[in-house]
């Protein structure tokens, strides 16, 4: 029984990580929160759904369709709404992706009504694979770690090693340098967004395929994947990751003891740590020398 | 090579450049001296187009004989013009070689900017040392030469730096003004920003003298060495403390 709530906490935790990593990159290179990821994952997800239901496509070519959908998405909200906003405050941006984010809902309310659905995923939650005696996997929490691993690894090489990743740290770190250097700034904000929208895609429509879809069904995926990025520290992607693990591990743990405390035990925890440490736990801290 | 005809540069409602006007000879080192406020990194800002996008409002630049004052920095970059910025503004949680490898942003020929790094490390044996290290852990000596060697990385014809020895002790800002000339020699035309006069004027081929937002000398440095008022107020070497200190705003020259 420890080894299956281990797994499965694991396994939503990477998932809260991965969602928290598509907050984290926007908020290094920007330093805003963009409170319209959940809903920009969520039309996403409708827009997969309504690929596979309405045209009755295979999976394998809905799923790419809704990943280049992400990405302009991300690039679409960055360019109408943020990029139009001339000398902008933090709060000011903060407050520009909150009305981005009642948009999207009222859109995906008004496109595909408030009813809930079920997500055809690819991936089962009730098909099982048995890796050991008394261990069984399904097929989602397999689909998880797979992905998380491989964007992790892709992330982890493209901020490396690649001239573009490079440039997008570069930015995060003094704008304005990273123009003197001949950096187009406006583009590399332009692929953050879109990379987060992509990650954030992913993440939504493994959430969708647990719960169900409706406008409002990232809303508390939303909430504990930022918990979750607070507390590994938003600045480190890995951090963010660990994050999102600890807080499914805690989750499905007291969820499994008490069910009753389960919604909220995790952001207690998140608190108590939080306090110790308020820059989260893998933050790392840079001081200008003068 | 490059020439600057009567900007105005605005911020709000404050006029920081008066119509300023100067030119600078391929393969000099010109100095633009001033104190405190006198517009001297405006000027440069305006040059890199790093201000706000209507600015410069009023007057021409040229570069190479190409106007370059609605050009996005990108483009300028790659015509030729490299900066160095006020407090030399590394990225501190870049390795000194991703530092060195963002200077060459704009340039794809990986064969020309592998032999380029390697001549960097050779010149700045202390950037070799510390490759892999953080560049926000470096010293503030070691930053700037860092801030030198990333903006030689565009291959640049004229190099722009703003106040190279700010924050160095004596001995490290000649080892930089010695860098600096030594860049100089190997055809970059140098344009160099300075508080530190006496440094400047010894290393410089011409210098402009900034008061006000406006150039009021303009003269080789051993003339401007010899210059009463200079010497006073900027070299700090009259003999007797004049009236002029204290009077020195009847004094001010005024725009010619």
């Amino acid at each position: 029984m420890f080894e299956m709530l281990l797994i499965e906490g694991l396994a939503i935790g990477a998932c809260y990580g991965l969602f928290g990593v598509a907050v984290a990159i926007i908020y290094k290179t920007s330093d805003v929160i963009n409170f319209a990821q959940g809903e920009m994952g969520m039309v996403a997800t409708f827009v997969a759904y309504h690929i596979l239901t309405v045209y009755n496509v295979p999976f394998w070519i809905a799923f790419p369709a809704t990943m280049v959908f992400a990405i302009l998405l991300g690039m679409a909200i960055e360019f109408c709404f943020l990029r139009p906003a001339k000398d902008p405050t933090v709060l000011g941006l903060l407050i520009i992706t909150l009305g981005a984010e009642m948009l999207l809902m009222g859109l995906a309310g008004w496109k595909w009504g408030a009813e809930q659905k079920d997500f055809p995923f690819l991936l089962s939650v009730t098909k099982t694979h048995e890796i050991a005696p008394d261990l069984a996997i399904n097929e989602w929490t397999i689909g998880v770690f797979t992905l998380t691993i491989i964007i992790m690894v892709s992330l982890f090489l493209f901020f490396r090693y690649s001239k573009l990743g490079i440039a997008m740290r570069a930015t995060q770190q003094n704008v304005n340098a990273a123009k003197i250097m001949g950096i187009k700034v406006e583009r590399v904000f332009s692929i953050t967004w879109a990379m987060s929208s992509l990650i954030g895609a992913i993440a939504a429509m493994f959430f969708a395929a647990r719960s169900v879809l409706d406008p409002n069904f990232m809303m508390e995926p939303f909430m504990r994947a930022f918990a979750a990025a607070v507390l590994g520290g938003l600045t480190s992607i890995p951090g963010v990751v660990i994050g999102g693990l600890i807080m499914g591990i805690i989750e499905n743990f007291f969820g499994y003891a008490w069910p009753e405390w389960k919604p909220i035990v995790a952001f207690v925890v998140i608190i108590l740590i939080i306090t110790v440490r308020p820059s989260g736990l893998f933050a790392k801290h840079y001081i200008k020398k003068v | 090579m490059l020439a600057v005809k009567n900007i105005e540069t605005w911020y709000d409602l404050i006029r920081a450049l008066h119509g300023i006007s100067f030119e600078i000879q391929q393969g000099a080192i010109v100095a633009l001296l001033g104190s405190n406020g006198a517009g001297k990194t405006t000027t440069l800002k305006t040059i890199m187009r790093l201000l706000d996008d209507d600015q410069p409002e009023k007057g021409t630049i040229e570069f190479l004989g190409k106007r370059i004052d609605r050009m996005d920095t990108e483009e300028i970059v790659r015509m030729g013009i490299s900066y160095v910025p006020e407090g030399r503004e590394v990225f501190p949680e870049l390795t000194v070689m991703e530092n060195i490898l963002m200077g060459a942003y704009t340039r794809k020929d990986r064969k020309g900017i592998q032999e380029d790094i390697d001549g960097i490390l050779k010149q700045f044996p202390i950037l070799d040392e510390r490759r892999n290290q953080q560049a926000g852990h470096l010293s503030g000596g070691e930053q700037q030469m860092l801030a030198i060697g990333r903006a030689l990385m565009s291959r640049p014809k004229l190099l722009m730096l703003d106040e190279p020895s700010l924050g160095l002790s004596p001995l490290l800002t000649k080892e930089i003004f010695t860098i600096i000339q030594k860049i100089n020699q190997q055809g970059v035309t140098i344009l160099l920003v300075e508080q530190n006069v006496n440094m400047a004027l010894k290393y410089s081929h011409y210098a402009f003298l900034m008061e006000n937002g406006r150039i009021v000398r303009a003269d080789k440095p051993e003339i401007l060495r010899e210059d009463d008022d200079v010497k006073e107020f900027y070299l700090g070497i009259a003999t007797e403390t004049s009236i002029k200190g204290y009077k020195r705003y009847r004094r001010k020259v005024r725009f010619r």
